[in-house]
């Protein structure tokens, strides 16, 4: 167990920067994910933690030591890889027990800690059988007992789930999710998949080219999000934003946008020129008397809910609303933004204005 | 009502790619198998025309092969007594009597000091060197690679006279040490090569996996890779000790005596005694079992890498 720190990460190959001065803290037994699109330095940031890669500069603590330059097989940690790599030439319960035998564990020893593991994983019946003919849940299992069977401080995963069929993958996320949750051991966890990260994680950072565009719980980065591109990252349908050119002043909690005055949370924080109303899909609200109109595009029925398309003079808009709620093409709705949800962006710099209800989720260094 | 699959061939199928199998078989073993045959023919019946298929067989090839012959006066044949082994029994059907073991022993001996010791040494080496190469981050790596595999774009017999030269001037010359150094210095560039290839099929998890398992590089190269690279240094070995194995022209230019392998060894007991084909051709036949042997052993390992491979991915 262990809280880990990362302070000013960077990872240069050659002359492409693959990570750039990345900070931030997973707290003790946290189930911590790393988020972004491919390409973004994910997996380069997990390696350099696991020891894999060698920072270009910057610090690594693990349970305060520094260890940015200390072999991987000196940070007791276990690392679990996207396509397992699980060793061919060896049956389930030499791969499981094969961690343990570096550390030069007694045979007897050895043998009654892989079948504890075995048996909280369920794969007892498999031990003896080749890795050649394992299924891939099967893989991922043994995979994971090779990783726990040390009780290293750490886990690191590598979109561990990536090599499974969707199906499997949601049962084998909730297997994970419960494996944490009895061990208790800090976790980082790499993935792509916005909703795996949301679903699964205690803490979530968003990175994007290599930076950190923000971190914290995933329900704050959700309804907080410091930048347009975490805010369109996240959800599914993702955030709207309604571009224009305006102001904000500081203090003020409205917002002219096309002769219309919004209603906001308090601005702390002013700007002028190129700004973007962002909204969730959710909290947007059909209604006859709301000065501002949309067009509908088109509606995409989802069971209990239905997405709305809207066109507006500031951009396409997605309404999430009842399903019950008839709605024709063509129509022209009014449009009531929730102004507690609001967040307002410089859509020069792709950042959220700093306001009173965003300011206890930001950290901006 | 026929059904037909694609994963089945029919009858008149299998039986045809049968028949093409065991033809394409004649075809190459026949010159393979008169040889053999021909190890166990008496002289006479080995240059008999038309040629013998059937014959009686006889070991008079290979104790020719082994020994050294002397002819004998009829008072030495009486002085010797009665013949006292089976070899001394065939001997004496032409007057002669036993000299002394030939020199087919040591020949022998040293192909296999010189042929599995060089495929040891490049085996070893262009392992080490592929490794390096696949794993580390080795600069001018592709220029390396290039000039490892120019050392093969001439024939090695060209560069004959100067190796001759510098052996003899390093005292070199028919000696075990200069003929494994030779032979591991022209199968180098292969081994590199096709190790190389190999190592780079292996995904580089693994050894990672093994890294932080706690286990050293060292450690993890022995045990996770090489059991994985079994396949491609078995094949590999095959292909540098068939390459050593019959080697004749630096052979028959660089050694004569105390180094002297077979190849260049087994054309000299034809001028032994006339054309005594059958001692060539059981010396032939000896000569071709090690080979045969090390590829058997090491085949059945092919075999196994290989349905490693199938079902890994
Ligand atoms: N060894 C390397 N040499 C050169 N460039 C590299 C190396 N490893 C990674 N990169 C580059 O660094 C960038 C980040 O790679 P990384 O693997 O960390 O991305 P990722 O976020 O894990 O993406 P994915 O979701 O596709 O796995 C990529 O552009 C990649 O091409
Ligand atoms: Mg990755």
């Amino acid at each position: 167990m262990a809280q880990i720190k990362i302070k000013n990460l960077r990872k240069d190959f050659g002359t492409f920067n693959a990570v750039k001065s990345s900070t931030f803290t997973i707290e003790d037994g946290e189930f911590f994910m790393l988020l972004g699109p491919s390409g973004c330095g994910k997996t380069t940031t997990l390696r350099m933690m696991a020891g894999l890669e060698l920072p270009t500069s910057g610090e690594i603590y693990i349970d305060g030591e520094e260890v940015g330059q200390k072999p991987a097989s000196k940070r007791d940690i276990a690392f679990v890889f996207q396509l397992f790599a699980l060793y061919p030439h060896m049956n389930v319960g030499k791969n499981i027990s094969y961690p343990l035998l570096s550390q030069g564990m007694p045979k007897d020893q050895v043998k009654k800690r892989v079948a504890e593991v075995a048996e909280i994983l369920g794969i007892s019946d498999i031990l003896k059988r080749p890795i050649g003919g394992l299924s891939g849940g099967d893989r991922q299992r043994v995979a994971l007992g090779r990783a726990i069977v040390r009780e290293p401080k750490a886990f690191f995963m590598d979109e561990p789930l990536g090599a499974l069929d969707a199906e499997f993958r949601e049962h084998m996320s909730e297997e994970l999710r419960a494996l944490h949750n009895r061990m208790g051991a800090t976790t980082v966890y790499v993935t792509h998949d916005q909703l795996e990260a949301m679903q699964m994680g205690d803490k979530i950072v968003v990175m994007n080219h290599g930076s950190v565009e923000q971190f914290g719980k995933p329900q704050e980065i959700y309804d907080w999000p410091a930048t347009m591109f975490v805010a369109n990252f996240l959800g599914s349908p993702s955030m709207n934003f309604l571009r224009f050119e305006g102001m904000l002043g500081t203090n003020k909690s409205s917002i002219e946008m096309n002769g219309i005055d919004f209603k906001i949370p308090t601005a702390l924080e002013g700007a002028k020129g190129k700004l973007a109303i962002g909204i969730r899909p959710e909290h947007i609200k059909f209604s006859d008397k709301a000065q501002y109109r949309g067009k509908v595009l088109a509606t995409e029925y989802l069971g209990t809910t239905q997405i709305v398309t809207l066109t507006t003079p500031n951009g396409d808009v997605k309404v999430r609303t009842d399903a019950t709620g008839k709605i024709k093409t063509g129509e022209k709705i009014g449009l009531n933004f929730d102004p507690r949800t609001v967040t307002i962006f410089n859509a020069e710099n792709g950042k959220a204005l700093l306001s009173n209800a965003n300011q206890g989720v930001f950290n901006r260094g | 009502m026929s059904s037909y699959s694609i994963t089945e061939p029919s009858k008149r199928q299998k039986w045809a790619a049968g028949s093409f199998v065991i033809f394409y078989a004649v075809v190459t073993l026949m010159p393979l198998l008169w040889i053999i045959a021909t190890g166990f023919k008496s002289p006479s019946d080995a240059i008999a025309y038309p040629p013998k298929v059937v014959f009686q067989p006889t070991l008079e090839g290979y104790v020719n092969l082994f020994t050294t012959r002397t002819r004998a006066t009829p008072e030495m044949l009486v002085q010797a007594g009665e013949p006292k082994t089976w070899y001394d029994r065939i001997v004496r059907q032409y007057d002669m009597v036993i000299a002394g073991p030939s020199r087919y022993g040591e020949r022998f001996l040293n192909s296999v000091i010189i042929g599995f010791g060089s495929t040891f040494f490049a085996i070893v080496l262009g392992t080490a060197a592929a490794y390096a190469f696949s794993r580390f981050r080795v600069p001018l790596k592709d220029d390396l690679l290039f000039f490892i595999l120019s050392t093969r774009m001439m024939p090695p017999i060209a560069v004959a006279i100067p190796i001759f030269l510098m052996f003899r001037q390093l005292g070199l010359n028919d000696t075990h040490a200069g003929m494994i150094l030779l032979y591991t210095a022209i199968n180098l560039s292969l081994s590199v090569w096709l190790i190389h290839g190999f190592i780079n099929e292996i995904p580089i998890e693994y050894e990672e996996a093994a890294l932080i398992d706690g286990y050293t590089r060292f450690q993890a190269f022995y045990k996770v890779v090489l059991p994985q690279a079994t396949t491609g240094i078995a094949s590999t070995a095959i292909f540098c000790l068939i390459f050593a194995w019959n080697e004749y022209a630096l052979a028959a230019l660089l050694t004569s005596g105390t180094a002297q392998t077979a190849p260049p060894f087994i054309p000299t007991i034809i001028g032994t005694g006339g054309q005594d084909w059958p001692a060539v051709a059981a010396g032939a036949t000896i000569f071709l079992l090690p080979v045969m042997i090390f590829t058997i052993l090491l085949r059945k390992h092919l075999l196994r890498g290989i349905t490693f491979g199938a079902v890994r991915k």
